[in-house]
């Protein structure tokens, strides 16, 4: 009956995401279309006669009504087919698969910064609430979010990499590569985590069964640690899911500073070549990432907080 | 009438009247004043930011358009205090110039956009059924897109330029104030007092803008202060991409990417707008959430 239940509620979150799917896929289809300009004409050049420009326009199936357009492109799509880059050359579909994993390896490796610093900036403030240390941590994590993720950056790049030379200024492949470009693009996270854990922990607190855990006698970091942690840690960890969205725009600025060949560079290489097959399938590829990552949110805290699992 | 406020201070429970239930609008807002001075601080950055943004002209030593070629990439000195760039204007005039365009870049498509997200959420939540589906899904495609990039998407099509960021982070930033408007509307419609409207025959709009919106005001003031930076911030993400603003405009953004070649030889030329930028934005920032621990425990939580 219960585990029904549950099958019947993940049904039914991802029936919700498919509607959102195609939403996506239409919206970045309209608003490449509208571009001015021929697309032919742009990849080729001025200089190209009329005749030739038709040709490629039939191949390409530029000349059918839109809605056509639009029905092969999903159908391409989940064949797995991006369609053709204009200035590569190449299928968008095996560009993006050969970027992506530089993205997910910087991601992760952000995700593991902003957590570290996140967490344990958040439970520190949590435990000298309102004292000089709290407003110390806290008032870092708002500056920590009020940064461009240029500025940091370019801070960074500056002392670490120009000044004291401790890792090279940009490039991929090796790990001290990856050292700056991780801390870049996860330290707003982890502004937003460390607020987030802090007042999470602090609603806890204020639980019966804290007060219960107290009263019989445990010491404090055993009830921080053993009861409280654990209950206040289940909105973090599903936000962290959440946080794939601006994980994967900060990663557009990361990588163009630091000339990792991710997904981000790929987005911002397209838009200065004017390549619209490669921007599309770039920017319908993250924000599927994105609707994912929301989908695994929603189950993850409904299978961990039996609060949720249990109800409705 | 003060001795009853008084009174009621007086005895009202600690826990009430720190959470501010009982107080009114100027009322909390002065507590803000009060208590918080990292607010009351930001706030007065923020006006003097205005003020340099109103008064240009006058404050700015050098015309932040003129070029000065055999002045160019100087360091800061008695002259020109944060330098000259590579074309050899004043960095300091052209941040002070920057200004301008940094607060119409928070200001405007913030406050499109939450005029639009406002109508669609009140309408949202207080239809329900079929329009809500239809507007709530809406509002997840938006909310799907990493924001950056949707915004890249649209200025690939329209092209750079002040007037086509303000529509592209409209369009990007509507679905979070519909979201909450919504929320409140539908917790807000089962208020007696909206039900007494309704069976006297007030119509649904006048319920709507009278009963309703008034009572999202506060979210709304803090959902405003908190927008306003992070539209800065879009901005200055895309001109830094060179999909923004485009040259000879001071805007920041686009002054760290042109900066950004001489990071190792004038650090100061990408450092200063960088720094203003953060200054802004920490400003706002600061100020939002001070009006939210005051205006809306509900909106803490989210």
């Amino acid at each position: 009956m219960n585990s029904l239940n549950v099958i019947k509620k993940i049904l039914k979150r991802i029936l919700i995401s498919i509607p959102v799917l195609i939403g996506v896929v239409l919206i970045i289809f309209i608003m490449l279309r509208v571009v001015p300009g021929d697309p032919v004409t742009t990849m080729m050049g001025e200089h190209v006669n009329q005749t030739v420009i038709d040709k490629i326009s039939r191949e390409m199936g530029l000349d059918q009504p839109l809605y056509i357009q639009f029905f092969k492109y999903v159908g391409d799509a989940l064949h797995g087919d991006l369609g053709t880059s204009y200035r590569l050359n190449r299928n968008v579909t095996q560009i993006i698969l050969d970027a992506f994993p530089n993205t997910v390896v910087l991601s992760l490796c952000a995700a593991v910064v902003a957590w570290i610093i996140g967490i344990s900036a958040g439970i520190v403030s949590a435990v000298h609430q309102n004292k000089l240390l709290d407003r110390l941590f806290m008032g870092g994590a708002l500056v920590g979010v009020s940064m461009p993720v240029f500025m940091i950056a370019l801070v960074l790049q500056y002392a670490f990499a120009f000044k004291l030379k401790w890792f090279p200024i940009s490039g991929y492949g090796s790990a001290a590569s990856m050292v700056l470009p991780s801390i870049v693009l996860g330290w707003n996270s982890a502004g937003s985590i460390a607020r987030m854990t802090r007042s999470n922990l602090l609603g806890v607190m204020q639980e019966d069964y804290i007060r219960t855990a107290r009263a019989k006698g445990l010491r404090q970091n055993a009830v921080m640690v053993h009861h409280a942690l654990k209950n206040a840690m289940l909105p973090v960890i599903t936000m962290m899911a959440l946080q794939i969205s601006s994980l994967l725009s900060g990663a557009v600025i990361t990588e163009s500073v630091f000339g990792i060949p991710g997904i981000g560079r790929l987005a911002v290489n397209a838009i200065e070549n004017r390549d619209m097959p490669l921007l599309q399938g770039t920017v319908i590829f993250t924000t599927i990432l994105v609707i994912l990552g929301n989908l695994v949110a929603d189950l993850l805290y409904s299978v961990l907080d039996p609060r949720i699992r249990e109800g409705e | 009438m003060a001795d009853v406020k008084e009174l009621r201070k007086k005895y009202t429970p600690d826990m009430q009247s720190e959470i501010g239930e009982s107080d009114t609008f100027p009322d909390k807002i002065k507590r803000m004043f009060r208590q918080n001075k990292l607010a009351v601080f930001s706030f007065f950055v923020i006006l003097f930011i205005i003020f340099a943004a109103i008064f240009a002209p006058l404050v700015a030593p050098f015309d932040p358009y003129t070029q000065s070629l055999k002045d160019r990439l100087a360091s800061p000195n008695s002259m020109h205090l944060l330098g000259t760039d590579e074309l050899g204007r004043d960095v300091l005039s052209r941040i002070i110039y920057g200004t301008r365009i940094s607060l119409v870049i928070g200001l405007v498509p913030t406050i499109i956009s939450m005029v639009i997200g406002t109508i669609l959420g009140l309408i949202s939540g207080f239809y329900g059924k079929t329009v809500d589906f239809i507007i709530m899904r809406a509002a997840d495609i938006m909310l799907a897109f990493p924001s950056l990039l949707l915004a890249m998407v649209v200025m690939y099509t329209m092209g750079g330029g002040l007037v086509n960021i303000f529509i592209a982070l409209s369009l990007v930033n509507w679905a979070g104030t519909a979201r909450i408007v919504r929320a409140e509307t539908l917790s807000l419609k089962e208020k007696e007092y909206v039900e007494a409207a309704r069976s006297i025959g007030v119509k649904d709009i006048v319920i709507m803008i009278r009963h309703i919106l008034p009572n999202c005001l506060p979210s709304l003031i803090v959902l405003f202060t908190l927008n306003i930076p992070s539209a800065i911030l879009s901005e200055s993400s895309l001109s830094f991409l060179g999909v923004g603003a485009q040259p000879p405009s001071a805007s920041w953004g686009l002054m760290v990417v042109k900066a950004k070649k001489y990071l190792f030889s004038q650090p100061w030329l990408s450092l200063a707008p960088s720094i203003a930028i953060m200054i802004v934005v920490l400003a706002f920032n600061f100020l939002g959430d001070g009006l939210r621990d005051v205006l809306d425990p509900y909106l803490k939580e989210q």
